[in-house]
């Protein structure tokens, strides 16, 4: 147990095994556990970040949804409506055209109701001239009295 | 072993370092070949031993560690990279809780400390025989030695020239950063302007070498003890593995006596093992941190 040269044999080696390990093994070492420090942060902040942001979708996806339904109401009711008015159109044109016919039917109707009127007026001209020379037993002068046969054919 | 060997030549033995250096007597350099002759060599000589461990040891450590900084990066780390990071983590927030200055030394310096000395205490958990005896029979084998002339301690930490030197290097560091941050003037101050303080000056200046002879032997406590902890520790503890090791030779039932003990021992000195390599680094940083600042 002698104090000798292992003193400073052993101070110099201490020397340099801490000259070592500052320069070659702290650095490196610290730096990879900063960098992984860093890495970690990143990655919760950018988590973080990620999350928000689904948030905020979500958020704008329900919004989009709610103006989606809204203008599909929009639509239904204003088909709704327009279904209405061409409905409401076909029933007045309908009616129109249906009058219409109705219009040109009595016309024709009365037109024939006149036209047998007149033929038949005619046959009774010509019947009633015919008893009438029957009975006259002669011939008249039809021009004579036509006037007055046609003056007869409307009374009846 | 030999027919001589007695409780007291097998403990001096065990305690004797090898020892290369200059002999008085016959002016040359050479090993040492008993006790006596390795003490009159007085300083001209160096603890073979001693150097060889210690060295090997730091070298085993720095290795490790520089081959896990070469390839130390951020992703998930593996194997021996965890543990580096794990003893550097600590080391780290050791020093961030106790050293508030900003230097850049403290931290390595630390880790150094705390590394290097867990691993010359570590050497006291092998058996005291296996490698002295070992280097015994490589001396007889192939040296043609005595082997009881082959001295081999192999915790360095038994031995208070590398505590010693551990020690002085740190108060020289503390010394050189204290005159750095606080000059000469401040460094001189805080040895000589307290404890006692007067605002009467020439009261101030008889309390000058009271407060010096405080100051002075507070300072030079500091690595006196720091050495004397660990070697006194180490020193007690190898001394006890060695006392237990006799048993060994004394019969089976206090051999298997001797065996529990020295399990016993060997688990309590694991604590011890840590313990003083923490104390070590604890009281470095604290001592590197009263040089950076006034107090």
């Amino acid at each position: 147990m002698n104090i000798n040269l292992t003193l400073i044999g052993q101070s110099i080696t201490f020397a340099i095994f801490v000259w070592f390990c500052l320069k070659f093994v702290w650095p490196p070492i610290m730096g990879a556990l900063e960098a992984r420090k860093k890495q970690i942060a990143d990655g919760l902040a950018a988590a973080e970040r990620g999350a928000h942001e689904k948030e905020l979708a979500e958020k704008k996806a329900t919004q989009r949804l709610q103006e989606a339904k809204g203008q599909a109401q929009d639509i239904l009711a204003q088909a709704q409506k327009r279904a209405n008015e061409i409905v409401d159109e076909a029933k007045g044109a309908a009616k129109a055209e249906g009058d219409r016919i109705i219009t040109a039917a009595q016309a024709e109707i009365e037109q024939e109701v006149n036209r047998m009127k007149e033929q038949m007026r005619e046959q009774v001209v010509a019947i009633a001239m015919q008893g009438a020379e029957k009975i006259l037993k002669r011939e008249v002068d039809q021009s004579a009295h036509n006037d007055a046969l046609k003056e007869l054919a409307s009374q009846i | 072993m030999s027919e001589q060997l007695t409780s007291t030549a097998y403990i001096k033995h065990h305690l004797q370092n090898w020892t290369y250096g200059l002999n008085p007597e016959t002016n040359s350099w050479g090993f040492a070949h008993n006790a006596a002759e390795a003490k009159s060599m007085g300083f001209m000589a160096i603890h073979v031993d001693t150097m060889f461990w210690s060295i090997l040891l730091g070298a085993i450590f720095l290795w490790v560690f520089r081959s896990v900084a070469k390839k130390a990066e951020a992703g998930v780390p593996t194997g021996v990279q965890n543990f580096v990071e794990m003893i550097v983590e600590f080391i780290d927030s050791s020093v961030r809780g106790s050293f508030t200055a900003k230097n850049d030394l403290v931290a390595p310096l630390a880790l150094t400390v705390f590394c290097w000395i867990f691993l010359w205490n570590f050497m006291d958990l092998i058996p005291v025989d296996w490698l002295p005896a070992t280097a015994g029979w490589v001396g007889q084998t192939f040296f043609d030695m005595n082997p009881h002339h082959v001295y081999f301690k192999v915790v360095p930490s038994t031995d208070p020239n590398a505590t010693f030197g551990l020690a002085l290097s740190v108060f020289f560091l503390t010394i050189w950063y204290g005159l750095k941050n606080k000059g000469v003037g401040g460094f001189t101050a805080e040895l000589t302007m307290m404890p006692f303080q007067s605002n009467n000056k020439v009261v101030q200046a008889l309390f000058i070498p009271v407060n010096f002879l405080l100051e002075f032997v507070s300072l030079i406590a500091k690595p006196i003890s720091l050495a004397l902890r660990l070697f006194g520790n180490m020193y007690a503890g190898e001394m006890i593995f060695i006392l237990i090791a006799l048993m060994f030779s004394a019969g089976a039932t206090m051999a298997v006596f001797g065996g529990v003990l020295q399990l016993g021992w060997a688990i309590f000195h694991i604590l011890i093992v840590t313990l003083q390599a923490f104390i070590f680094m604890t009281l470095t940083i604290v001592y590197m941190d009263m040089a950076h600042h006034e107090h």
